[in-house]
């Protein structure tokens, strides 16, 4: 187990490293020029020359790659060439808004999702069986920009039990008016996230119904959900938790969209504008942390998939 | 957030400049509470706080007035009035202004305000490294000399009679502050106590001001990046006032007893501009030809339905050299056609249109298209990035025609400057432009730039298509805010909330 973790924690770094590359190529191949965003229209060719000195887009692509690389190191992430301030105290200041925002979500989404996957699979052949795996085929269907306004018209504009947006400037320092101003989106997001994640345990679970292990079990004696709990839950979950990690990962991502319904100043809104104004230390700067995330998600999956299944264990040593 | 063109310092944010207005919108009565915190919506977020550094309209939304000081302030109509400065006065060769300060200034560290300060905050702005949008305005200035803590002596290289206009763009910083970038250090009503980047920048009320105390505590302004989420906002009454809104659709909401809409006067304008220098373009009966044939009053009902107004030039009437000259190409196909023939292009022609990529290019664009096809002229409608627009047709001219909004005030000289995107020349136009800077009047200016806007009109150089609304909506329980917010100031001193 040490020497995969090993592995995996080594293979963790080099894909940082090959994810900074690619963020630091793939921005400076974009049509474009930063310098151009940050003056007015009446600009010289001599003012533009300037602001490209100053923010250093006129030097060689290796000699901006290695203080960027540096910036990495320290995760100060450098200084944003819109408004000459450090990115990494940002990027700080958005996650204490996007990770409560993720998890939350996350959690709520398993809470819903994991019951309800069972029940439509466990009664697969009754009306509120089909009826649970038929919602939840629409929800995918249905965006999450489009249940956040829903939400919004009737929790905040008929309502007014919830802000219909934005975040208190205090932070945390009143938990609970922030969590008020989170729960919309919260729930905006564990809707769209439960409705694929109990396709996933429907079909997890059925796999386990109908397996030959669990008809064993019950032959043996056991009640139906003594069987489930001791062989069912188990062998149901490692698929289902490699599909969590690739959910969490993916709402990390997707809370952009939900952000900007909400107006919230989180990570997403952070790399909208960047992009919006040629911000190549803003964009890199949040595309790297979010790859960072993904990434030790994705790790948390293998991990905990291992500690549920001990073949998986024995494969890693042999 | 919508993109556009400063032609002052020319094409930047054209919606900067558009929104120049007067402060004092509907009244503020005194009846309002002075221990009230006003909350208001916008779009325009600060990059940073330092006008000389890229921050953006929202910086001068926000601080323009609340926070720092000029010496002359612009009112929301438009007016050029003393601030920091009680009187100026103009040597007879019109090259030096010496201005004495107003006595009793305190920045928010607690200095006191002196010639210095004024010294440095105007050599802020044309430093070479400045990114200030006027800083090509402040070119003439030769010296500035501070015989004595009250009094600053600017020589000029040349007559300039908008230098003081100009003035009232810079504001008065202290020159010890530091970290311009995340804090401030002026003379305004008002003090910044946190800016939580993203979300709120919060304002209270300075005690220590020369002046009439604020009518409110503070204001704090929310940013949101999206129309919905702000009039969402002003709904469920998270903020009392929405600085400008951006779409006409989204007004419906908001008729009714608890909200006030007002219709204030915007300096953007939106352009079909020519490109003068290349065929067919360079003939005036085909530019004339094509203005006559695009009905810009369906047009603007079809984005902006009863808001907004047709100008027939390139000036806004917050403009001092305002004229209604919409009777100098007037809509009418059967003229355009007659137009077309007198260029010798009785059977029309095609053109390329470039076409900013975002609102309400494409939709105008479109609009043109079906309209000129009327008369026999094919568009061809060539969607681009605003950063193509800027490589392509402002830098390298390399466009036959193109849409663009300019949001500057007192932006009809461009028009004088046969180098710019559009290519007009017209070497009349340019001594007019040139001697109303030289004059020694104002009615000797705005007599020359009456002619200009008169001339450019006649030669159809480009076709106004619109002037953009202001439109500031509001809680009923509110007054006394600015309704034009020209040049994106917006005065929150006045407001008050009942």
């Amino acid at each position: 187990m040490t020497r995969y973790l090993l592995r995996r924690l080594a293979f963790l770094v080099v894909s940082l490293f090959l994810a900074s590359v690619v963020l630091f190529l793939l921005l400076r191949l974009l049509p474009g020029d930063p310098a151009n965003a940050l003056l007015s229209v009446g600009a010289t060719p001599e003012q533009i020359a300037a602001a490209r000195h100053q923010i250093g887009t006129d030097r060689p692509l290796v000699e901006q790659f290695l203080p960027w690389l540096g910036d990495l190191v320290t995760f100060s992430f450098g200084t944003s060439f819109v408004s000459s301030l450090p990115v990494g105290p940002e990027i700080a200041s958005r996650l204490a808004v996007t990770v409560p925002l993720t998890l939350l979500a996350f959690v709520l989404a398993l809470v819903i999702a994991v019951p309800v996957g069972f029940v439509a699979a466990w009664r697969s052949r009754t009306w509120y069986g089909t009826l649970l795996s038929g919602v939840s085929q629409l929800g995918i269907a249905v965006p999450a920009f489009w249940i956040g306004i829903l939400l919004v018209t009737v929790f905040a504009l008929q309502w007014r039990v919830f802000p219909a947006g934005g975040f208190p400037s205090s932070d945390w320092a009143v938990p609970s008016e922030a969590l008020r101003s989170l729960t919309l989106p919260v729930v905006t997001i564990a809707l769209v996230m439960s409705a694929s994640l109990i396709r996933y345990v429907r079909s997890a679970t059925l796999d386990v119904l109908g397996s030959d292990y669990l008809r064993t079990a019950r032959s043996l004696g056991s009640s139906f959900f003594g069987a489930v709990w001791r062989h069912g839950v188990r062998n149901g979950s490692v698929p289902v938790v490699s599909i969590l990690g690739i959910e969490l990962a993916t709402t990390f991502l997707g809370a952009v969209v939900v952000e900007s319904v909400f107006a919230l100043p989180g990570l997403g809104s952070m790399l909208t504008k960047g992009i919006a104004q040629h911000d190549y230390p803003v964009i890199q700067g949040v595309l790297f942390v979010s790859t960072l995330g993904v990434l030790v998600v994705g790790l948390l999956a293998d991990l905990a998939q291992r500690l549920i299944d001990p073949r998986l264990r024995a494969g890693a040593v042999s | 957030m919508k993109r556009k063109v400063i032609v002052g310092g020319i094409l930047t944010a054209v919606l900067a400049l558009a929104a120049c207005g007067g402060g004092g919108g509907d009244g503020g009565s005194g009846t309002g509470d002075a221990s009230a915190q006003i909350q208001v919506g916008s779009l325009y977020e600060p990059s940073n706080l330092d006008n000389t550094n890229g921050g953006g309209q929202g910086v001068t939304e926000a601080f323009n007035g609340n926070v720092y000081e000029g010496l002359f302030k612009l009112t929301d109509d438009g007016k050029v009035e003393p601030l920091l400065a009680t009187r100026y006065v103009v040597s007879p060769d019109g090259l030096t202004y010496t201005v004495t300060l107003r006595d009793g200034v305190k920045f928010h560290s607690g200095k006191s305000l002196t010639s210095a300060d004024v010294k440095y905050s105007i050599e802020k702005v044309t430093a070479e490294k400045s990114q200030s949008a006027r800083k090509s305005s402040f070119e003439v200035i030769k010296s500035i000399a501070t015989p004595d803590a009250k009094t600053v002596v600017v020589t000029l290289s040349s007559k300039s009679i908008s230098f003081v206009y100009n003035l009232s763009y810079i504001w008065v910083i202290n020159s010890d502050a530091k970290n311009l970038d995340t804090s401030e250090d002026g003379t305004g009503p008002y003090k910044l106590t946190a800016w939580k980047r993203g979300s709120t920048l919060t304002l209270a009320k300075f005690d220590g001001y020369w002046g009439d105390a604020p009518k409110n505590s503070g204001v704090v302004f929310h940013y949101f990046t999206e129309a919905t989420a702000l009039n969402n906002a002003l709904l469920t009454n998270q903020v009392d006032v929405v600085t400008s809104e951006q779409s006409p659709d989204a007004l419906k909401q908001f008729d009714n007893a608890d909200y006030k809409i007002s219709n204030g006067k915007s300096t953007t304008k939106l352009l079909l501009a020519f490109n003068d220098k290349v065929a067919p373009f360079n003939k005036v009966e085909v530019r004339k030809a094509v203005t006559s044939a695009i009905d810009n009053k369906k047009l603007l009902s079809s984005i902006w339905g009863e808001y907004g107004t047709l100008i027939g030039s390139m000036v806004p009437p917050t403009d001092p050299w305002y004229e209604d000259l919409t009777k100098a190409n007037p809509y009418d196909p059967a003229l355009a056609k007659r137009e077309l023939a007198a260029a010798g292009l009785p059977n029309g022609f095609s053109f390329t249109l470039d076409t900013p990529n975002y609102d309400p290019h494409p939709t105008a664009a479109t609009f043109i298209k079906s309209e000129l096809a009327k008369v026999g002229i094919t568009v061809k409608i060539n969607v681009i990035t605003a950063d193509e627009w800027y490589t392509k047709v402002y830098k390298n001219h390399d466009f036959v025609a193109t849409m663009q909004e300019h949001v500057n005030d007192r932006d009809v000289v461009w028009y004088g400057d046969p180098t710019f995107y559009w290519g007009y020349d017209n070497p009349q136009v340019t001594a007019w432009v040139k001697q109303a800077e030289q004059s020694s009047t104002t009615d000797e200016q705005t007599a020359l730039l009456k002619k200009v806007n008169a001339q450019i009109a006649a030669d159809a150089a480009s076709d106004w298509l619109y002037l953009y609304p202001q439109i500031v909506v509001a809680s009923s329980k509110l007054s006394g805010y600015p309704v034009n917010g020209l040049n994106s100031q917006f005065y929150a001193y006045g407001i008050t909330k009942s």
